[in-house]
């Protein structure tokens, strides 16, 4: 097997704790309690470490960054080593004087997540009231020099919001834009049922965001990506296992992806214990899925093998109970009538959701049949 | 998307130049550019001052044996890959 590629970036998981509880958060449901969190001198010592390394970006993020006291001290440290610094938060605990203050320690880059175009779609998928703040902080990125994307999770509940999620893009400075399906991890696996868009929404909101990109391009970067639950073939999930990313949890392990801990018999380094690169190179967690030698067929010996690295590892392990098996929605898996008999269930007549981009006319899932995520302590 | 050849571009909010392993990058939201070469020389001189047609005067200059044309068009369309990603404002 080839020597490791070098990652590209290094998505700091600096805290679980946030304001927020969205039914679709891709943090894992077992979350971390704040006394493990990694101190700022740890975290320091990462980001240098990484930058030796060749990582080129920092992905600050969490639950919610800017509940740790000191992402100031750790938006220097990430910027003093060198690193792309980007802030992946939901906007809530900021305030103008904090943002200047962010700019000012180095922060390159923030991403504001958006959970619809109303208050009560807001409220509804995040149990917080969010929405207004998050306008309030478009308002003041307008004036300041950093560059700007806006996420919006985009599922069932507020697919056909789209046409008010891009007119809130167009009238900030965001220079880009990510309309991310909702993709089946962690909370969001638990709230399924309630997020799969139908087959209408989705073809409609394709049909939209590809008219977007067209008008916009130059000016704002449309980005989007589809539930891969809907498509012919899996997505290259990280850009391939232990490739081009490399996740540190709040408590300090070292993982290849968000989800991966739902993996069995797999053992995680811990930044406390062992050098960064070290891991990167020669932990079992990162080697385990890397080069070709564990796929199965058809993966192994199919021609997109290197195009999507036979998918996404925990995806296989949640619909097919093994982690080394093809990515049940690939087509030219043996698995995927299982994804197919899930998308059937979406798609009954009996699930009365509106045509294309119109509004649902299904009431709101009653919020007891939601599992929202919890702060952790 | 016909670039004007007066306009000057510059570096878009959040987008710098950095260095890894004497590699130099240009790095923007979930993306980095390697710099070498004639990419490095455009990048250096989307400064706000240089416009179109100066930098492409310039790198005809530099690369005085490839075709004038040539050059131009590459410059052209590295600067249109560059607009599409959002990594210059035009001015």
């Amino acid at each position: 097997m080839s020597a490791p590629t070098t990652p590209l970036a290094l998505i700091a998981e600096l805290t679980h704790r946030c304001p927020l509880h969205c039914v679709y958060c891709s943090n894992p449901q077992e979350l971390q309690s704040r006394n493990t969190e990694l101190p700022t001198e740890i975290w320091s010592r990462i980001f240098r470490e990484a930058a030796d390394l060749g990582v080129l970006q920092a992905d600050l993020t969490g639950g919610e960054p800017l509940a740790r006291t000191d992402i100031l001290d750790l938006v220097k440290s990430a910027r003093r080593a060198g690193l792309y610094v980007s802030l992946i938060t939901s906007g809530l605990p900021l305030d103008e004087p904090k943002l200047d203050a962010l700019i000012a320690a180095g922060l390159d880059h923030l991403q504001l997540s958006f959970q619809g175009s109303t208050e009560d779609t807001a409220a509804e998928i995040s149990g917080t009231q969010s929405h207004q703040q998050k306008l309030r902080v478009l308002s003041w990125l307008k004036s300041r020099r950093v560059a700007v994307t806006l996420n919006f999770v985009i599922h069932r509940r507020n697919i056909h919001q789209l046409p008010g999620m891009l007119a809130i893009a167009e009238s900030s400075s965001a220079t880009r834009i990510e309309f991310a399906n909702v993709q089946y991890y962690g909370w969001a696996f638990a709230n399924r049922e309630n997020l799969l868009p139908t087959r209408p929404q989705l073809d409609a909101s394709l049909a939209f965001i590809q008219q977007a990109q067209k008008r916009l391009e130059g000016k704002i970067r449309v980005e989007s990506v589809v539930p891969d639950y809907y498509a012919k073939y899996p997505k290259p999930c990280m850009g391939g296992w232990g490739r081009k990313l490399m996740l540190i949890t709040p408590s300090g392990e070292a993982l290849p992806c968000h989800a991966a801990k739902i993996i069995p018999n797999l053992t995680f380094d811990n930044v406390k214990d062992r050098p960064l690169q070290e891991i990167w190179l020669a932990s079992e967690a990162f080697q385990k899925f890397r080069g070709q030698s564990w796929m199965q067929d058809p993966c192994k010996s199919c021609d997109r093998r290197e195009i999507d690295y036979a998918g996404c590892r925990c995806q296989a392990l949640l619909l097919a109970g093994d982690p080394a098996a093809t990515d049940p929605v690939c087509s030219l898996s043996p698995q995927r009538q299982k994804v197919d008999a899930i998308l059937s269930a979406i798609n009954s007549p009996s699930l009365p959701v509106g045509a294309g981009l119109a509004p649902p006319t299904d009431p709101p899932a009653p919020t007891s049949s939601w599992l929202y995520r919890p702060n952790p302590t | 998307m016909t670039l004007d050849p007066d306009s000057r571009p510059r570096l878009a909010p959040g987008v710098r130049l950095g260095e890894n392993n004497s590699q130099r990058v240009l790095l923007m939201p979930e993306r980095a550019l390697r710099l070498m070469g004639p990419s490095l020389e455009i990048i250096e001189r989307c400064d706000g001052q240089h416009t179109v047609a100066a930098i492409i005067a310039d790198l005809q200059k530099i690369y005085s044996k490839a075709k004038p044309e040539k050059v131009a068009e590459d410059i052209l369309g590295y600067l249109q890959l560059l607009q599409k990603e959002r990594a210059l404002d035009f001015e």
